[in-house]
């Protein structure tokens, strides 16, 4: 596993992304919904980070805002040794190159009007200077590499299949040779068979190309898949982050643990006998979230110092991280 | 996309037949009477002989079949005569009007210059005004100048030009004087200062008529490119590191100009249709004034002739704007 590599590709500390609220008839800012509140991670090179959570927890939020899509509201963002968090968006897109990123909607996140060419190789037309020759002949080479038919250059997006939709947003994220890919969500619009051969697809281009992704999701068994370290999400905070195999294998957090439980069993003879945690309640607004622990309101262990204690994230064995006040007890015990 | 293309011309002329017959049949059967604005003088048995001379002793029918052989046989083997010089003999009784006793086409032709130079050149005006404040105000929206845009647009729509028209009228003309409140059709333009004055006596009505215009299509715009703007592809494109002049540009744009493009090739027979009240205030004697005088004087063929043409120019647009969808916007295919 790759994660005992030296120096983290993408590092992000204390990150926050609060959308303002206006409201009355001043419009006066009244709040912020804070999709992403003060979130640290690290994402070694050549590795796969997962980030799981339910709708609504802010993953997407984490994958724009680290791509500087948004204007950040606090924290730091070290993509490839250069701090990207205080560039201005001109800037910036020198530094589009190393970074890229691959859309949930492979139909709407691809413009109508331009063909698959132009699509693909307007990134070469913005950041390299290439003869004509040379484009087609990378957007090509980019075209065999996603495993699409060179004769569709010249065909529009309506006229493809939302697989092979994706396959062309995965070729125009490729064009520019980047390190770091944030995939957000690229499989949950495509058909489930299609599923497979996208992940299997990026699978291989990762060793290929010795790619880095950050791969957003809310299917549990494809990040099990995918994924060398899972990072867990709930209304805007990171609340487990651990190596694949421990995190699927002895969930530490409360909430890792329900959503687990939630994935179905290949085995019917298994599938009978775990315990399935329903948690009760809705999402709180991440406009106004709860005190203390975000997680307090629906979790099933919640003790008294849940609900006025936020839970600092602490380092419970190497390389797992989690935000509780059961683990913090336990390992003060131990 | 060629063999739609022929077929809804084909499709035209069943519409268009359709349209001169309601259009002949409600002249018909409104209750104006040519020989009205003639004196008082004239006893009523002179008046039903006029009305006889006129062919209004005819049956409906008859009538209606005489125009349609006048109008779409003899008038354009007329046409055909003029331009090519063939001569195909024969005496033909073209449409003539009941004010003039001259040929409607001829009287249209003449008329057509000085409503295509004073109510086109607003429609172009109007769109080289509209498509950058639409553009500035839905990418600066809820600014400023956006909030402004909206205001002047919303007064530019709900304002009518009868008022805008004589308000600027009174302003430029009688207090300072600057321009000429009636539009003199007779002006040859063949030097510097005949153009000065050409321009000077376009410039108001233009105006007034290029506000009314630029108000519709700045707001098409407007929400057409807010449309867009919030589109996945407008991310994509700035994550592929475009600069965003050229996301604005080349993405939001090409894509928000579809609907409008279309709106403004609906918007084109209107101007050969000409401003008819703008027309009638600055005294430009276009088509619009010439329907206008026609229905007044119960002057059936012209107001047939004319309104014929508009519809024409309508159903020939329709099919324009749906071509140009159709070339602007890969998804649709009509074949």
């Amino acid at each position: 596993m790759s994660e005992t590599s030296a120096a983290p590709l993408v590092s992000i500390e204390g990150l926050k992304m609060y959308f303002p609220i206006h409201a009355g008839l001043f419009r006066r800012h009244v709040g912020d919904i804070k999709a992403v509140d003060d979130i640290s991670l690290e994402i070694f090179e050549g590795e796969t980070l997962g980030l799981v959570g339910e709708s609504g927890c802010g993953k997407s939020t984490v994958g724009r805002a680290t791509l500087r899509l948004y204007d950040i509201t606090a924290g730091s963002i070290t993509i490839d040794g250069t701090n990207t968090s205080k560039i201005n968006q001109a800037d910036l897109r020198r530094f589009r190159p190393r970074m890229q990123m691959i859309f949930q909607d492979p139909q709407g996140s691809l413009n109508p009007r331009m063909n698959v060419a132009d699509i693909v190789g307007e990134p070469l037309d913005e950041h390299m200077s290439l003869s004509r020759d040379e484009r087609l002949a990378r957007i090509h080479e980019l075209l065999d590499a996603v495993g699409l038919n060179r004769s569709f250059a010249n065909r529009y997006p309506h006229e493809f299949s939302g697989g092979q939709r994706q396959r062309i947003g995965i070729a125009r994220a490729l064009a520019l040779n980047p390190k770091f890919i944030v995939c957000d969500e690229p499989i949950s619009a495509l058909d489930v068979s299609i599923q497979a051969q996208v992940v299997n697809l990026l699978e291989d281009l990762q060793k290929k190309f010795g790619l880095t992704y950050l791969f957003i999701s809310h299917d549990l068994s494809m990040v099990h898949h995918i994924a060398d370290r899972v990072a867990v999400m709930y209304l805007g905070k990171i609340v487990e982050l651990a190596p694949r195999d421990q995190l699927f294998n002895s969930p530490l957090h409360p909430y890792t643990q329900a959503l687990l439980s939630a994935v179905p069993e290949p085995n019917p003879a298994r599938q009978n006998t775990r315990v399935h945690i329903v948690l009760k309640g809705d999402v709180p607004s991440p406009s106004d979230p709860p005190a203390g622990c975000n997680f307090c309101t629906r979790c099933p262990k919640a003790i008294d110092i849940c609900h006025h204690l936020e839970p600092q994230t602490i380092e419970i064995e190497p390389g797992r991280f989690a935000a509780c006040h059961l683990l913090e007890s336990a390992t003060k015990v131990a | 996309m060629f063999n739609y293309t022929i077929r809804r011309l084909l499709l035209a002329v069943p519409t268009l037949l359709l349209i001169s017959f309601l259009i002949f049949l409600l002249l018909d059967l409104a209750p104006s009477d040519p020989t009205a604005n003639l004196p008082l003088t004239i006893p009523p048995e002179v008046r039903e002989k006029i009305r006889i001379s006129l062919g209004l002793g005819e049956a409906f029918h008859i009538r209606f079949l005489l125009w349609c052989k006048q109008f779409f046989y003899n008038e354009t083997l007329n046409i055909l005569e003029q331009w090519w010089g063939w001569d195909f003999g024969g005496d033909r009784l073209r449409v003539l009007s009941w004010q003039t006793r001259s040929p409607v086409v001829d009287t249209i032709v003449q008329r057509i210059p000085q409503t295509l130079w004073v109510v086109g050149m607003s429609y172009v005006v109007g769109i080289l005004i509209a498509v950058p404040i639409g553009i500035v105000s839905a990418y600066k929206q809820y600014s400023w100048f956006d909030q402004v845009g909206t205001f002047v647009s919303m007064v530019g729509y709900s304002v009518p030009t009868f008022f805008t028209g004589v308000l600027v009228i009174v302003i430029f003309s009688v207090w300072l004087g600057w321009f000429p409140s009636i539009y003199d059709t007779t002006l040859v333009v063949n030097d510097w200062s005949s153009f000065v004055q050409q321009v000077k006596q376009m410039i108001m009505p233009v105006s007034v008529l290029a506000l009314y215009n630029a108000a519709q299509i700045s707001r098409f715009m407007r929400a057409s490119m807010l449309d867009n703007l919030n589109q996945d592809y407008v991310r994509t494109a700035r994550a592929k590191g475009i600069r965003e002049r050229s996301v604005i540009l080349v993405h939001v744009l090409r894509n928000s100009l579809i609907p409008v493009v279309t709106v403004i090739a609906l918007g084109v027979p209107q101007v050969f249709g000409g401003a008819i009240i703008t027309e009638q205030v600055f005294k430009v004697n276009g088509l619009g004034q010439l329907l206008i005088i026609a229905i007044q004087a119960g002057d059936v063929p012209t107001v047939q002739t004319l309104t014929f043409i508009f519809a024409f120019l309508i159903v020939f647009f329709n099919l324009i704007a749906d071509v140009l969808y159709g070339i602007l916007d890969p998804r649709i295919r009509y074949d």
